[in-house]
């Protein structure tokens, strides 16, 4: 067994959510620069512009991208060979509060759903737990929205609905979602599973890396399909119309029960920010 | 490109026309959800709404030296009911992102206001933009309590104007 310091693990998680509020990833800024240059609407590509220099002006480091800094997500894989004492969720939520407190970032979480009653330090992070082979723990850490998170649902569609059902689904909630969930967006797609499972699908499918596709040839030639039938829906840039409506398309799959096609969409917006730290 | 200073009259409205961009300078306060629902009832607002802005944003913490922290428009949907009574008061603009309901846009065109977008995921760059703020409402709400910001060409986009049209084509 291999021992773990859960002291460093709030070091990491600190580290992490202070570094991703101010530094979007570089094959990020490169897919939105790219986007700019083929964009062919004069207000979108001023709106894009504004996006790339919003992310240098913050990398600077004394003002975070956005001031929505989100709630605190985190996948959480932890090998079947690592032992440590404690409470390793009390030790990311510690990196958390010393995170969103140093990093000066925003606190966006509340207590209760009526009283609404600021937590004051952004606790409790949303944390999925994944026990996997080996000796190590790999935090998956995202600051996700509540405007992208907001425009986010879950439908259990019928099997014969199939591939279009899909599609139709997804067009339908980006197009509606308009500008609401700030464009250009990220959209991760959870297909099988369950209610429950094919939402954590969704965010497992928004911290892929961008470049990458799916496996399956099927997957992979719907992801395709919908990146350009979403780009083809004209929403654009914060709604405003435009070439460059989502920069990249994620879906992930498992199996299901024979009468359900669960569908998650996930949406994640152009400030997406997410790291991997591995112990 | 319209420049644009406050406090807003109805004349400065009538020149706002959809995807125009317009740069904001002087006075400008923020709302967003819990403060709309407290300014309907409130009968003492610490500002004057004649002729006012208000900015939808919640900011992050600033740090010593700072005027503000990033500030970037909030989903403006969520006051889309509340903002009516605030639009009878006198409020003239808004600024936030994303499209709002129809009952909204008919009620902002009958109260004579326009809704501007800011560009959403951009508090750096806007932030940049405000010179001071300070606290005058609802300290308790925290990044949610109403600021008065001291602005200097706060760039912006005419999404609804009084003639009826919107920038976000197809989708209202």
């Amino acid at each position: 067994m291999r021992q773990i310091n859960l002291e460093d693990i709030t070091k990491l998680t600190k580290k992490a959510v202070i570094k991703i509020n101010y530094n979007l990833n570089n094959s990020l800024v490169s897919l939105i620069q790219k986007a700019k240059e083929k964009e062919t609407s004069v207000l979108s590509k001023s709106i894009l512009s504004d996006i790339l220099e919003n992310q240098e002006i913050a990398k600077e480091g004394n003002i975070p991208l956005c001031q929505d800094t989100g709630v605190v997500v985190v996948l959480l894989e932890i090998g079947n060979q690592v032992s440590y004492n404690g409470n390793i969720y009390d030790a990311i939520n510690e990196g958390v509060r010393l995170g969103y407190k140093e990093g000066y970032l925003r606190k966006s979480m509340v207590t209760h759903p009526f009283n609404r009653v600021n937590t004051k330090d952004n606790t409790p992070a949303i944390i999925h737990t994944k026990i996997i082979q080996g000796d190590k723990i790999i935090m998956k850490i995202a600051a996700k929205g509540g405007g992208s998170e907001n425009m986010s649902k879950v439908t259990m569609l019928t099997p014969t609905e199939g591939i279009e059902g899909v599609k139709k689904l997804v067009l339908d909630t980006i197009f509606n979602a308009g500008g609401r969930p700030c464009p250009p967006l990220i959209v991760g797609i959870g297909i099988g599973g369950n209610f429950e499972k094919s939402a954590l699908l969704a965010k497992e499918a928004i911290f892929r890396d961008l470049d990458d596709s799916s496996e399956d040839v099927i997957i992979k030639k719907l992801e395709d399909d919908l990146y350009n039938e979403i780009n083809d829906l004209g929403v654009g840039p914060m709604g405003v119309g435009g070439d460059t409506t989502c920069l990249a398309v994620k879906i992930n799959y498992h199996p299901m029960h024979i009468a359900s096609l669960p569908v998650a969409i996930n949406i994640q917006c152009h400030s997406a920010r997410h790291t991997e730290v591995i112990l | 490109m319209i420049r644009l200073n406050t406090p807003i009259t109805n004349d400065n409205i009538k020149e706002l026309k959809v995807g125009e961009k317009v740069l904001i300078s002087g006075t400008i306060f923020t709302a967003r959800d819990q403060a709309h629902a407290r300014l309907i009832n409130e009968p003492n607002p610490a500002f004057d709404l004649n002729g006012s802005i208000i900015f939808y944003v919640g900011p992050t913490p600033k740090r010593e030296g700072f005027a503000i922290g990033a500030s970037g428009p909030t989903s403006s949907y969520r006051m889309d009911k509340l903002a009516v009574p605030l639009m009878e008061q006198g409020l003239k603009v808004m600024i936030g992102k994303g499209n709002r309901s129809e009952e909204f846009r008919l009620e902002m065109i009958k109260n004579n206001a326009v809704y501007l977008i800011a560009t959403g995921g951009a508090g750096a760059l806007l932030s940049s933009k405000i010179l001071k703020s300070k606290l005058i409402m609802y300290e308790d709400l925290g990044a949610e309590a109403v600021y008065e910001l001291e602005v200097k060409d706060f760039p912006c986009f005419v999404a609804y104007d009084v003639y009826g049209d919107s920038i976000f084509k197809g989708n209202q």
